[in-house]
C-alpha cells in the first residue's frame, strides 16, 4: 500500500457478519487496503488499534444540538465534537430548536453550520409548523434539501387526523416520519415514570400508557396509510411488544431506544437529582429488560442517544421544574457495549449503532450534492468511505462531567466507570479523534 | 449518637429516632407550660424559614419554636423576596448560607426541593416543612405526639411512661386525598415505624398510582373501616392542587368519604380524630364532628411547637437521632 | 449513677468499669443524714426549703434527703422537684446533650430556699446551667448546693454548701454514685 496516507494497525475490523484481525489503509477519504499486516509508507499517519474493534463510524438518529436558540446549552460544533469523541461520524439534529427546523431557511442554516464539523450533521425536520401540532410543515421543501426524517420530537403529534394526513402526504417524498410517542393528556404534569417510586417520592408521574397509547395509534396509522413510521426512544415493555407485533404483521415500522433506557431505572430518581429527569422517563426493571430484549431480537432497530444538553443552571432547580433530558453522545457506545455485548456479537452491536440507524435516516449512500453527506453505516470494505470508529472494549474511563466536550454537564453517569472507550474516530479519512482526544 | 444532619423525611429518623423526638418533645412541652416558656438553648443560633409556598400556620409554629429556644429567626416569604425577581433557589440558598444561617426550614411546592437545598448547603441543617406531595415530617411527628398524649391522659400516666409501646397494633385509618398529601406519606412512615397498622381509605382516583412497598391496607368501604379505627387521620381535599377534578363533585365526595355526623357515630368510643388543618368544614369533616372532644386539632397545633422545638434542638444541638449507626451506650 | 455522664459522653459511649468502692451504702445514708442536719441548721428549719434534684443522678438523692428532712424536722410539707438542665447547657453543639427526663418544679420558687441536689460535682457546668434554669421558675431567696461527691476539677467559680465526700480524682476517671455506694472507675470502650 505505498500510497496510503493513514494506516490503522492492530485492530479487529468489524464486518456485517463476521470480523477479522486486519490493518486498514486509507487514502483520499476511502479505504484502500485491508490486510493482516500493512506497512505504513513513509509519511503516513499511523493509529494504533491493538486490542481494538475497528467498526463503521456510528450514526445517531437523535441528537439535540440546541442551535439555533439555546447556544448556552450546546452548539452544532460542540455537539459534533462530543459525537466524534463518542465514535459517531454522523448525527441527526432534532428540529426542536428556537426557531424550530420547520422551514428550508432554518434547515439550511443548520446544515451550513454542520458542514466542516467533526461529525456529519444531518437534519430532521418538524412535521408541523413550529412543532405546534396544528398545521403541516413544508415537508417537500425540506425534503428537497435532503431532509429524510421528520418529527415534532419533544412532543408527539397529538391530533391523529393531522398525523394521518402527514403520513399520506409524505408518501411520495422518500422520507420517514418519526414519532415521539406521548399522549399529552395522559402524561399531563408528569415528571417521572408513574409507579412505585413516583408514588413514594410524591413526584407527579407519567404512566407507561401515555407512550403506549400513541405507539398503538401510530401503528394503526401505519397500517392505514402504508407509510413508514419510526418510533423514537421506546421506553416501555408495552411499546416494545406493540412494535414487535407490528413488525410481525409486516408493517413498515422501525424503532430506536436510548442507552439510558437500556440501563437506568426510575429508582435513580430517589435522590431527586434533576439530572435523572428525562422524557420518556426512566422506567422499571421490567421495562429496561424489555428494551434490551427488543434490541436483541430485532424489534428495536437502533440505539439512539437522545442527547439532550441543558445548561447547568437549568438543571439546578427542583426535579419537577427541570427540563427533561440527559447527555448521551460521549457515553453511548460504552453503555451499549456494557448492556448488549453479553447478549449480542460485536457485529450486531455495531449494526444497531451504525448500519441500521444509517438506513433509517437514509444516509447509507453518498449524497452527490455539494456539501452532501458521505456514505454512512459501513461496511468497512475496500473502496468504502473511511468513516470509522475504533473502540477499545478493554479500556475503562470514569465519567467526569467537566471533561465532556458538550457545553452542558447533565450526564447521568457522572463518576461511573464505563466499560470500553472510543479510541479513534475517522471521518472521511481524517482522524478527528486520536487516543480519545478531539483533533479540532 | 450519629444520625442525619437534616430532617428531610420521616425515614431519616427510624423507629428509635422517632421515639427520641417524642421523648425530647415531651421535655419541651413542659417548657411550654411554664410561665416563661423560653429556654436559652439555641442562643446565638440563626434559624431561617424559607417558605416558597405560603403557610402561615406551619411557619408560625416553626418560628415560635425557634424563638422559644432563643434562636434568632429570619423569615423569607417568597412574595417579598428576590425569588420572585428570578433569583434561583440555588442563589437564594447561597445567600442564606453566606449569612451564617444554622438551620433552614423550607417549604416548597416541588417534591424534593429540600433535598436539593440539603445538597447545596455546607453547614446549615435543613428541615423539610412540606415539599410538594412528598412529605411533611414534623406534621406526622406531632400527630404521633398528640395521639400518645391523648392515650396517656386517658390512662392517667405521663406520656413518657407509655414510650412507643402504645402505638403497637394501633389501628390508624387515613382518609381522603392520599394521592396529593405529603402529610399522608409522612404519617404512613411514622405510624408504621412505631408499629401501628395503617389503612388508607380514599376513592381510587385519590390514591397514589402505586402502593408497592407501602406497608398499608386499603379500605374501599369507609363505613366498615371506621368502626375498627383507633385513630382517624382526615386529610384535606386539596382543591388548590386540582384535587377537585379527581372527584365528580364535593357533594359526592362528602357523601362517600367525608366524616359526616352520621358516619362519626360509627366510630368507637375511644377513637381519636386528627386533621393537619386547615379543616374544610362541610367537606372532609362535618362541623359538629370537628367540635367533638375526640377531634384533637387544637392539641395538634399546640403540640406542633414542642415537636418542632425538639427537632431544632436535636439538629442544632448535635445530630438527629437516626437510623445511621448508633454507637452502643451501656 | 454515672448514667448521665455516660450519656453526655456520647458519641464516645463506653461502659463504666469500677476500680474501687469509696463509700458503702451505709456511708451514703450517713452522709445524707449529716447533710440534712446541716440544711436544717443553716436555714433554721426546713419550712422554706425546696429540694431540687438534678436529672438524673440527683433526683433519687433529693428524694432520700427529703425523707430524712421530714423525719428530722417533723414537717410533712417539704417540696421536692426535679430539674433537667440540658436546655441550659453552654456546650450545645459541641456534644449531644439530651434531656433525660421532664423537668418538674411543683411550686413557685419566689422567696424560697432552693437546695440543688446532685450526685457528683465536677466542672461546675451542670450547676451553672441549673442556676440559669432556676431563674425561669421564680426568684428564689437563696440557692444552695448539696452533692454526694465533690471530685474537684472545677472550671467555674462554684462551690458546694453540703458535701457527702470530697474525693480527689484524675480527670479521666469517673465517679458512679448509687444508693448502694460510691465507686471510682473509668469509662472503657465497649
Amino acid at each position: 500500500m505505498p500510497d496510503a496516507t493513514l494506516v490503522i494497525r492492530g485492530g479487529t475490523v468489524i464486518g456485517p457478519e463476521r470480523s477479522a484481525r486486519l490493518d486498514v489503509a486509507v487514502r483520499d477519504g476511502a479505504v484502500v487496503g485491508l490486510a493482516e499486516a500493512i506497512d505504513p509508507p513513509r509519511g503516513a499517519a499511523v493509529l494504533d488499534a491493538t486490542g481494538c474493534l475497528v467498526g463503521p463510524g456510528l450514526v445517531d438518529l437523535h441528537a439535540h444540538l440546541r442551535q439555533p436558540g439555546r447556544e448556552e446549552a450546546e452548539t452544532i460544533e460542540t455537539g459534533a465534537r462530543a459525537a466524534a469523541l463518542g465514535g459517531y461520524t454522523a448525527i441527526v439534529a432534532m428540529p426542536n430548536t428556537e426557531p424550530a427546523i420547520d422551514s428550508a431557511g432554518v434547515a439550511g442554516e443548520v446544515l451550513a453550520l454542520g458542514a466542516g464539523c467533526t461529525a456529519e450533521v444531518a437534519v430532521a425536520g418538524a412535521i408541523t409548523v413550529g412543532r405546534a401540532g396544528t398545521a403541516l410543515a413544508p415537508l417537500g421543501e425540506l425534503a428537497a434539501l435532503g431532509v429524510t426524517l421528520f418529527t415534532d420530537d419533544g412532543a408527539g403529534v397529538q391530533d391523529g387526523a393531522l398525523m394521518r394526513r402527514a403520513l399520506d402526504y409524505a408518501k411520495g417524498l422518500g422520507v420517514t416520519l418519526a414519532q415521539h410517542c406521548e399522549d399529552a393528556c395522559l402524561a399531563a404534569g408528569g415528571a417521572m415514570h408513574e409507579g412505585s417510586w413516583s408514588s413514594r417520592l410524591g413526584i407527579p408521574g407519567t404512566p407507561a400508557a401515555a407512550e403506549e397509547a400513541m405507539v398503538a395509534r401510530d401503528i394503526t396509522l401505519a397500517r392505514l396509510t402504508g407509510a413508514p413510521v419510526h418510533f423514537l426512544h421506546l421506553s416501555t415493555a408495552g411499546s416494545v411488544e406493540l412494535v414487535r407485533r407490528a413488525k410481525a404483521e409486516g408493517l413498515a415500522v422501525t424503532a430506536e431506544a436510548a442507552p439510558h433506557h437500556m440501563l437506568l431505572t426510575h429508582a435513580a430518581v430517589a435522590g431527586y437529582d434533576p439530572v435523572f429527569r428525562v422524557n420518556p422517563p426512566l422506567r422499571t426493571d421490567e421495562d429496561v429488560a424489555a428494551v434490551v430484549a427488543g434490541l436483541c431480537d430485532g424489534t428495536i432497530d437502533a440505539v439512539a442517544t437522545d442527547h439532550a444538553p441543558h445548561a447547568p443552571e437549568s438543571k439546578e432547580v427542583p426535579f419537577d421544574q427541570a427540563p427533561p433530558g440527559m447527555l448521551g453522545l460521549q457515553t453511548a457506545l460504552p453503555i451499549a457495549w456494557e448492556v448488549l455485548s453479553p447478549h449480542l456479537a460485536p457485529e450486531r452491536v455495531f449494526a444497531l449503532m451504525s448500519a441500521q440507524p444509517a438506513a433509517i435516516a437514509r444516509l447509507t449512500a453518498t449524497d452527490p450534492r455539494v456539501g452532501g453527506h458521505s456514505a454512512q453505516g459501513g461496511p468497512v470494505e475496500l473502496g468504502a468511505v473511511a468513516n470509522l470508529c475504533v473502540f477499545d472494549p478493554a479500556a475503562t474511563t470514569v465519567v467526569d462531567p467537566m471533561q465532556l466536550a458538550s457545553r452542558s454537564r447533565n450526564t447521568p453517569y457522572a463518576g461511573r466507570t464505563l466499560a470500553g472507550a472510543v479510541r479513534h474516530t475517522v471521518l472521511r479519512g481524517e482522524p478527528v479523534v486520536i487516543d480519545a482526544v478531539a483533533q479540532r | 449518637m450519629s444520625g442525619s444532619r437534616h430532617l428531610l423525611s420521616v425515614s431519616d429518623l427510624g423507629t428509635d429516632g422517632i421515639a427520641e423526638v417524642l421523648r425530647v418533645a415531651e421535655a419541651f412541652a413542659e417548657v411550654e407550660r411554664r410561665s416563661v416558656p423560653k429556654v436559652p438553648t439555641l442562643r446565638g443560633k440563626v434559624v431561617a424559614t424559607l417558605f416558597f409556598e405560603e403557610s402561615t400556620r406551619t411557619r408560625l409554629s416553626f418560628e415560635t419554636a425557634a424563638k422559644r429556644l432563643s434562636a434568632d429567626v429570619l423569615s423569607l416569604a417568597v412574595a417579598t423576596s428576590s425569588v420572585k425577581k428570578g433569583e434561583s433557589l440555588r442563589d437564594t440558598v447561597e445567600t442564606v448560607e453566606a449569612m451564617g444561617i444554622d438551620a433552614v426550614i423550607i417549604r416548597h411546592s416541588s417534591a424534593g426541593a429540600p433535598h436539593l437545598v440539603a445538597r447545596w448547603v455546607e453547614r446549615a441543617h435543613v428541615v423539610n416543612a412540606g415539599d410538594g406531595w412528598h412529605e411533611h415530617p414534623t406534621q406526622a411527628l406531632l400527630d404521633c405526639f398528640t395521639v400518645r398524649q391523648v392515650l396517656a391522659e386517658r390512662k392517667g400516666v405521663a406520656p413518657d411512661e407509655l414510650g412507643i409501646g402504645c402505638f403497637e397494633g394501633l389501628r390508624v385509618l387515613i382518609v381522603g386525598d392520599v394521592r396529593h398529601s405529603r402529610v399522608a406519606r409522612s404519617e404512613v412512615l411514622a405510624y408504621t415505624a412505631l408499629g401501628a397498622h395503617v389503612t388508607l381509605a380514599a376513592p381510587g382516583s385519590l390514591l397514589p398510582p402505586s402502593l408497592e412497598g407501602w406497608p398499608v391496607e386499603v379500605a374501599t368501604d369507609l363505613d366498615a373501616a371506621l368502626g375498627d379505627a383507633d385513630v382517624v387521620s382526615l386529610l384535606r381535599l386539596q382543591a388548590e392542587r386540582g384535587s377537585g377534578s379527581f372527584v365528580p363533585t364535593l357533594r359526592e365526595y362528602t357523601a362517600r368519604w367525608g366524616l359526616t355526623a352520621r358516619r362519626a357515630a360509627r366510630l368507637g368510643e375511644d377513637a381519636i380524630v386528627t386533621h393537619p388543618g386547615p379543616m374544610v368544614r362541610g367537606v372532609e369533616i362535618a362541623s359538629d364532628v370537628a367540635d367533638l372532644p375526640r377531634t384533637v386539632v387544637t392539641q395538634q397545633v399546640a403540640n406542633g411547637v414542642a415537636v418542632r422545638m425538639a427537632i431544632l434542638f436535636l439538629l442544632l444541638g448535635g445530630e438527629l437521632p437516626g437510623t445511621a449507626e448508633v454507637p452502643a451506650v451501656a | 449513677m454515672a448514667e448521665r455522664e455516660r450519656s453526655h459522653t456520647r458519641p464516645l459511649g463506653g461502659v463504666f468499669v469500677a476500680h474501687s468502692q469509696v463509700l458503702t451504702a451505709t456511708d451514703v445514708q450517713r452522709a445524707l443524714t449529716r447533710m440534712s442536719h446541716e440544711v436544717v441548721e443553716r436555714n433554721g428549719g426546713a419550712d422554706d426549703v425546696v429540694l431540687v434534684g438534678l436529672q438524673t443522678g440527683g433526683v433519687p438523692l433529693a428524694m432520700k434527703m427529703a425523707e430524712t428532712l421530714r423525719q428530722i424536722d417533723g414537717t410533712q410539707r417539704l417540696d421536692v422537684g426535679s430539674l433537667d438542665v440540658a436546655f441550659y447547657r453552654d456546650d450545645i453543639g459541641l456534644r449531644p446533650v439530651l434531656p433525660e427526663a421532664v423537668t418538674d418544679i411543683p411550686v413557685d420558687l419566689a422567696g424560697r430556699v432552693v437546695v440543688l441536689v446532685d450526685d457528683v460535682l465536677f466542672t461546675g457546668r451542670t450547676i451553672r446551667a441549673a442556676l440559669n434554669a432556676l431563674n425561669d421558675f421564680g426568684r428564689a431567696r437563696a440557692v444552695q448546693l448539696a452533692v454526694m461527691v465533690d471530685r474537684g476539677h472545677r472550671e467555674l467559680p462554684i462551690r458546694p454548701d453540703y458535701v457527702g465526700k470530697n474525693l480527689p480524682t484524675r480527670r479521666e476517671e469517673m465517679v458512679d454514685v448509687g444508693e448502694d455506694g460510691v465507686w471510682i472507675g473509668t469509662l472503657e470502650d465497649k
